[in-house]
């Protein structure tokens, strides 16, 4: 296991005081957390400051660290053979965890030194989980890989690798948060298991964009097609309808698809929106400026009726 | 051999949790989870009950106030401060996206 120096972390000496310690943390919290800070490996340094100060702060953590010695930050070391049971903990293999592990058996969800026999439910995970918008619309089934901490009955702990499969249901939206009941940490002397949270992730669709059950996509319409009115072919995430376009549709009306959005669970779904966006060609011939004209010199239409003055009051 | 497949399940599906559940999930102490009821934070569907029970949503809840908590060293006075304005935040995400959705990008 690899030596963290806490105290070098928080920049306090050996003998900081508590309040010392505190002070520290919240002044280097406020700079480095990636929420706020703009500093380059803020998340990486943020969250050995986290860990320095969760053990530091704790009176019983502070002096188990302690009496790990003095190594240098880094380098490969062992806790001292007696340390385990000092602490309350097992006989103590060190394997494959790290710091971090071995204080997290202090209190919170590992074997505790203060109630060593207390049934504890298990710590509970989270990941992220990105996934394509096909997949949160018709739902999916994805494989995690897990690198959990376990805990034995003598309250040693090991990083155990596994891959669980996960069926995802459809109708999730990003940045939601999913619960998978009973997969996170294994409960320790008889505890409950903790549970598995997913932070999702939607990947941007180049035609569909989401708004909670309600999808929206552009609908591209020639100046003709919206005076005129017409009938259309238009994709949909459950393959492509047709959609009558009512004469008169102006830029940015919607056409509704009922039934044409997420669906979530058992519960209704949502619509599918196609915004009317009115293009015009790039380039016209001759014949079709000629009409252009004709139609200009025509119509009483005037679309800025309102941005003049005497409208304006 | 078949493949286990475990159910991710939305939040609220978890209907609503007990006052001793929350505790636990939240591996805050139950005066730190009265404080954040007290605070505002939290809000019991039947504050006058005497069985508190929540909302599914208080999980996730009690879960950032735990985080925020670990990361920031707050108070449950600080905290309850904290979450009224990451919920300002989420508010505005979502409005954000939602706005985003209906203009196009």
């Amino acid at each position: 296991m690899k030596y963290k120096d806490y105290y070098e972390i928080l920049g306090v000496k050996r003998d900081a005081s508590a309040d010392d310690i505190k002070n520290a943390y919240r002044r280097l919290a406020r700079k480095y957390h990636p929420d706020v800070s703009k500093e380059k490996d803020a998340e990486e340094k943020f969250k050995e400051m986290a860990e320095a100060y969760e053990t530091l702060k704790d009176t019983e953590k502070r002096a188990a660290y302690d009496q790990l010695g003095r190594h240098t930050q880094g380098e490969e070391f062992r806790p001292p053979p007696d340390w385990g049971q000092s602490f309350g903990q097992g006989a103590g293999s060190f394997e494959d965890i790290d710091l971090a592990d071995l204080f997290a058996a202090f209190g919170g969800g590992g074997p505790s030194a203060r109630r060593p026999d207390a049934p504890r439910r298990g710590h509970d995970y989270e990941a992220g989980v990105s996934l394509t918008f096909d997949q949160a619309f018709n739902g999916a089934e994805i494989a995690l890989q897990m690198n959990g901490l376990e805990w034995d009955e003598q309250g040693n702990g090991r990083r155990v690798p596994r891959t669980i499969t996960i069926r995802v249901p459809r109708g999730v939206t990003h940045g939601e948060k999913l619960r998978v009941p009973g997969k996170g940490g294994p409960g320790y002397r008889g505890g409950p298991a903790g549970d598995l949270y997913l932070d999702i992730e939607v990947a941007d669709h180049p035609l569909f964009r989401i708004d909670g059950r309600d999808l929206y996509m552009d609908l591209p319409l020639a100046p003709w097609e919206a005076v005129l009115g017409t009938e259309v072919r238009v994709p949909t995430p459950a393959g492509e309808v047709s959609l009558k376009v009512p004469a008169g549709t102006r830029g940015g009306q919607r056409l509704r698809l009922g039934g044409r959005g997420l669906a979530r669970g058992s519960g209704t779904p949502g619509n599918l929106y196609a915004v009317a966006r009115i293009d015009v060609p790039a380039t016209v011939d001759d014949a079709q400026r000629a009409l252009y004209r004709k139609l200009a010199e025509g119509s009483t239409f005037n679309p800025r009726a309102h941005l003049q003055t005497e409208n304006r009051s | 051999m078949s493949t286990i497949v475990e159910h991710a399940l939305y939040i609220e599906e978890q209907g609503t949790v007990s006052y001793t559940e929350l505790v636990t999930v939240a591996g805050m102490s139950e005066q730190d989870v009265r404080d954040l009821v007290r605070y505002g934070a939290l809000e019991p569907i039947d504050e006058s009950a005497p069985q508190w029970r929540f909302g599914a949503e208080a999980v996730m809840i009690v879960r950032r106030a735990s985080g925020l908590r670990r990361e920031f060293d707050l108070d449950t006075h600080a905290l309850s401060i904290v979450l009224g304005y990451a919920e300002r935040v989420d508010a505005l995400e979502a409005e954000l996206r939602s706005l985003r959705a209906r203009r196009g990008r």
